[in-house]
């Protein structure tokens, strides 16, 4: 190395880096409650549950979804706002969708006898379910505050750090949400 | 992957507007303050108040356990109606106590006090940034701190008591209302407490990560950081991979006590009656705690461990003996914390294959810890040393880690265990260890750093009477506990002298002597208080660098403002601990000389550093 040469840092947007480390966060929290279940599953005395028919709505709901935002993060690249208007409210709108089939799946669940006081291998469906869906609602809220700014054009090619972070988040829930649902279906047949 | 990602454009530049001079309201600067080293002065003021409640109440249960038949009637005016009729303190009280001690310690303290006091201060100071990466998190941070503070301040006054069931909170004890008084509004205002305190911690760790990662000046590499900043960033690391667990523990646990689940309560019977909760398992709790719950012992000590390096390198004069093996160390620990958590469950009736793999696993610590005390020992040897309060204090530390250290190759051993497990054995363990090393490291990182947040020196005289009187107090109070604990005393027993073995009470000289030796510990550290708040208006005003150190904080003004250098970010040009190079007239070079600039000491493996 030459005397004055000053070696160059690792640099990335730290608010990008922030959302990764945030959501590395959020992982630990569903893996130590998907280990407590498997764990739990495990021990003798328990039951399996018949997964609710609304869960596998539901996820076709969020994996659509999460196309859809990145359809509209691709239209947000080529400067297309109507598109990437209406494909960030078709998000919004599978989104949501996805709250309410959650909720009727544990309607569903009720009706099967599954309440959430009770044994633990029903009581954790509903833990699971309802922790991911209290973190959905806030990537809700960042889908709003990105329509929001988008009505304002301040969404655009060469401002693309917002959406990018909101995708980012959006296709981890949706991912979370496979990951869970794919976990309760193999420890429940 | 946007994670691949990495901006070309020189961040340093970005944020050069920020050394313009613009006025702030007294809200805006000392209140809600973006600053990171209002926000580090916020955390320490908290951290001191925190602490000086924690440890009154240890001279409080101390007095119960070293004095139990002394009359307390005349302590009734602040303590009210924590006694019995007989002056003595009332037992659920005792358990309360002990509880809010350990909870106040380990977390407001040792946790938001140290990391977020020396985290905020000294990383964008020492990796040269204008500021955190996100100062409106990092207020958000400290404000989230303290609304849990509020809540658990709170909840020592609520009726019932605070939590009762020992800062390990675990159930049914903490789960049934009907186990103790504590477990009804004071044990749920604990859960509401550190469910915010959680939230402070993850939004501290972020932004440290963050920063640490992106927003170094130019030159400043990985190997290039002070070894404070390496303890800061793995403790951040493990942080972020911890704090969510005991969130989630937390919120199984509020869902048993407010909602009716079962997930830790199965099989209970209270007066004959059978409860309805089926199923649960009180050893799943004890598994998600202890899964943050080691790795907090490291989020405390780590801090601790690097202020020490940054101390013992520059008042013994001397580069740290083997940095990378440092750095190295600092992540073995980190890594290995997370696999160590059921050493605390030995005699839970855990499979005892198990408790053997757990046993090596905890015993490899050693590997690294014995690394980085023989590398403070080493660094130690033949150095110029200037005993300054901070390196007294910092060499203090170095005592503890290794005199704690080794009675936890005893504790990790999980045959050894069965017999000393939840005695005053364990208690002697952590309190040296992580309490009082921990502590050290505090101490020894305000009287460094002092002149550095306030422009001016702490009085030397008092400091070192402080650092006597708590290192000889320290040891006078933790040491005797090993002798009652391999005689079998439990923690957290209100009282021993009710056996009538014969055996128990001839150790109650012992206990007295202790209580005595805690109290006027305690009372020593108000010598420190006197020191840093006068010093703070009345102190020598501070050279630039009052300890010829070769950190880049130290090319800051005397009192930095907003955006730390007035001017441009001093670019790092070497390591930071060329302290007496051999051929240099001056024994320190600070980080930001260029190597051009010393011909005259420059060795050949100068250019790979």
């Amino acid at each position: 190395m030459k005397e004055n040469s000053v070696p160059k840092i690792l640099r990335m947007n730290p608010k990008i880096f922030l959302i990764w480390i945030f959501m590395i966060s959020i992982s630990m929290i569903f893996v130590s409650l998907i280990s407590a279940y498997i764990v739990k599953k495990g021990e003798p005395g328990g039951f399996n549950v018949d997964l609710p028919s609304m869960f596998y709505y539901s996820t076709i709901v969020v994996i659509l979804s999460s196309i859809f935002k990145q359809l509209s993060y691709f239209s947000t690249k080529k400067d297309d706002f109507k598109t990437q208007k209406l494909y960030l409210l078709g998000s919004f709108i599978t989104g949501a969708l996805f709250l309410l089939f959650q909720y009727y799946g544990w309607v569903q669940l009720v009706e099967g006898g599954v309440f959430f006081v009770g044994h633990p291998d029903g009581s954790f469906i509903y833990i699971l379910s309802g922790v991911h869906a209290f973190h959905l609602i806030s990537g809700l809220i960042f889908i709003l505050y990105i329509y929001n700014s988008a009505i304002k054009l301040n969404v655009h090619s060469k401002n693309l750090l917002s959406i990018e972070m909101s995708t980012t988040y959006w296709h981890f829930l949706a991912g979370m949400w496979v990951y869970l649902f794919i976990t309760l279906y193999f420890y429940n047949i | 992957m946007e994670i691949t990602k990495t901006s070309t454009k020189p961040k340093v530049q970005e944020h050069d507007h920020h050394d313009d001079h613009h006025d702030q309201s007294f809200i805006t600067k000392y209140i809600f303050s973006e600053d990171h080293k209002m926000i580090a002065k916020q955390f320490l003021i908290t951290g001191i108040f925190w602490a000086i409640v924690g440890g009154a109440m240890s001279s409080l249960f101390r007095i119960q356990l070293g004095f139990p038949d002394m009359d307390l009637t005349a302590l009734s005016p602040i303590i009210g109606n924590w006694l019995t009729p007989q002056g003595k303190i009332d037992p659920e009280v005792y358990l309360a106590l002990i509880t809010m001690h350990g909870t106040i310690m380990v977390f407001f303290v040792l946790t938001a006090g140290l990391s977020g006091t020396f985290s905020n201060f000294l990383i964008p100071l020492q990796i040269g940034a204008r500021d955190m990466a996100s100062g409106f998190m990092n207020m958000l941070s400290y404000w989230f701190f303290f609304l849990s503070s509020i809540v658990m301040f709170v909840s020592i006054f609520v009726e019932g008591g605070p939590a009762s069931g020992g800062w390990t909170i675990y159930p049914p004890l903490s789960a049934l209302p009907q186990a103790v008084s504590g477990s009804g509004m004071g044990m749920t205002l604990w859960l509401v407490s550190m469910a915010l305190f959680i939230v402070s911690a993850l939004l501290g760790s972020l932004n440290y990560i963050t920063t640490v990662i992106n927003l170094r000046t130019e030159g400043m590499t990985f190997f290039r950081m002070p070894l404070t900043i390496w303890a800061f960033l793995v403790t951040a690391i493990l942080g972020v991979l911890s704090f969510p667990v005991l969130l989630s523990a937390a919120l199984l646990l509020i869902m048993d006590r407010s909602f009716g689940t079962s997930f830790y309560l199965s099989d209970i019977y209270i007066a004959g009656e059978a409860l309805s909760n089926q199923g649960g398992s009180a050893i799943l709790f004890q598994h998600l705690f202890w899964f943050l719950g080691h790795p907090e012992v490291y989020i405390v000590i780590l801090p601790s461990l690097g202020i020490t390096s940054e101390i013992i390198a520059t008042c013994s004069r001397k580069p740290i003996f083997g940095y990378r093996a440092m750095v190295y160390s600092i992540f073995g620990i980190g890594v290995l914390s997370f696999v160590v958590w059921a050493h605390h469950m030995f005699i839970s009736g855990m499979n005892p294959f198990l408790g053997s793999v757990f046993t090596i696993l905890t015993l490899i610590i050693a590997v690294p810890s014995a690394v980085k005390a023989f590398n403070y020992i080493a660094t130690l040897w033949r150095g110029n040393i200037v005993f300054t309060p901070a390196m007294l204090f910092s060499i203090g530390l170095v005592s503890f880690f290794i005199s704690g250290g080794l009675t936890g190759l005893f504790l990790g051993n999980s045959v050894v265990d069965i017999n000393l497990h939840d005695t005053y054995f364990v208690v002697a363990h952590f309190h040296i260890v992580m309490g009082s090393a921990s502590f050290f490291g505090l101490f020894a990182g305000v009287y460094h750093w002092f002149p550095k947040m306030f422009g001016r020196m702490m009085n030397r005289t008092l400091g070192y009477f402080h650092f006597w009187v708590t290192f000889i107090g320290a040891y006078l109070v933790f040491f005797p506990l090993h002798y009652i604990g391999i005689a079998g005393f439990p923690r957290r027993y209100y009282s021993f002298t009710n056996f009538e073995t014969g055996r128990i009470e001839s150790f109650i000289d012992l206990n007295t002597f202790v209580s005595f030796a805690a109290i006027i510990t305690f009372i020593a550290q108000f010598v420190f208080l006197f020191n840093f708040f006068y010093s703070m208006y009345r102190g020598r005003k501070a050279p630039k660098n009052p300890w010829n150190s070769n950190t880049i904080e130290w090319t800051t003004p005397r009192e930095p403002g907003h955006g730390n250098w007035p001017g441009a970010i001093p670019k790092v040009e070497r390591w930071p601990y060329d302290y007496s190079k051999p051929g240099s007239d001056k024994d320190y070079i600070p980080q930001h000389i260029p190597l051009s600039k010393t011909p005259e000491s420059n060795m050949p493996e100068d250019s790979s550093r």
